[in-house]
């Protein structure tokens, strides 16, 4: 399994993890005390699910397993794999923090951080589907 | 790779390039809000990426990677899943129609409809394909 494999199914996991934690957390009564903030991460436990596990186990199995391009270059350009890896969880950090943060303080001009973590994680994506692309594609036969 | 399996694949990554497009856009919104219009997009961006990417995504790899027959043809009933592809699609963009474009509640109901027909056409191709290694 390639190196860039092991982190996007590693960290798929360690997203899953979360989400089932935030959900824990959402779903207890309101009579309990939780910080505000928490009342307002249900967006987040939706894409710490969706993007973070679904998207990312999706992600590094595509890169395991997909057909190679060349032998000399299975899988393409790997340092793009590596930028959009941290593109989108760098990304997706960015909203964990910033989405329940603008929600709570809308006052306090971080709005920013959800822009940047928008780019961030479309830049990952955007350059996952890149390198994905020409290995969408009949088994390598040689030549 | 099957041919099919290209297409539907492609599809799916055309799928999450536009779903992450409209939910970048509302996360940025939503971080700073320059076009309230956008909110309306939000059924899209779910249906684009729960049915175009993740759905279609898993059924190409399933028609690509399913155990194959011995005897041709390897993938029996291929065009249960090829309606299967083009029932999701027109699916996809009927709920899309009937709830960011407001087509009315029929369009979204026949897009459903459609979906469950796609799903249906591709069970019935897989369904057999479905088996351990001696066939049982």
């Amino acid at each position: 399994m390639p190196t860039l494999t092991r982190w996007f199914i590693k960290s798929a996991l360690v997203y899953l993890a979360a989400a089932l934690l935030l959900a824990l957390l959402l779903a207890l009564p309101s009579s309990i005390n939780l910080p505000l903030f928490v009342r307002f991460m249900n967006p987040v436990y939706f894409h710490l699910f969706l993007v973070g596990w679904v998207t990312q186990m999706i992600f590094g199995v595509i890169y395991w397993m997909f057909p190679i391009i060349t032998r000399a270059q299975p899988r393409g350009n790997e340092q793009l794999g590596w930028v959009s890896f941290i593109c989108l969880n760098v990304g997706l950090l960015l909203r964990v923090i910033g989405e329940p943060l603008v929600a709570v303080r809308p006052e306090v001009g971080w709005g920013w951080v959800l822009v940047v973590s928008a780019l961030l994680q479309w830049v990952g994506i955007v350059l996952f589907v890149f390198l994905a692309w020409p290995r969408v594609k009949e088994k390598y036969r040689g030549g | 790779m099957p041919r099919l399996s290209l297409w539907i694949i492609r599809a799916a990554l055309v799928y999450l390039l536009l779903g992450i497009t409209i939910g970048s856009l509302l996360l940025a919104h939503k971080g700073i809000p320059f076009y309230p219009l956008l909110w309306g997009w939000l059924p899209a961006h779910i249906e684009l990426l729960l049915m175009g990417w993740i759905v279609q995504l898993t059924l190409g790899v399933a028609f690509w990677i399913l155990p194959r027959y011995w005897q041709r043809p390897r993938r029996p009933s291929e065009q249960y899943a090829r309606i299967a592809f083009v029932l999701l699609n027109v699916g996809i963009w009927l709920v899309v129609a009937g709830t960011t474009f407001r087509a009315g509640v029929w369009v979204l109901f026949v897009g459903r409809l459609v979906e469950m027909g796609a799903v249906l056409f591709f069970a019935a191709h897989a369904w057999g394909r479905v088996v351990s290694r001696e066939g049982a």
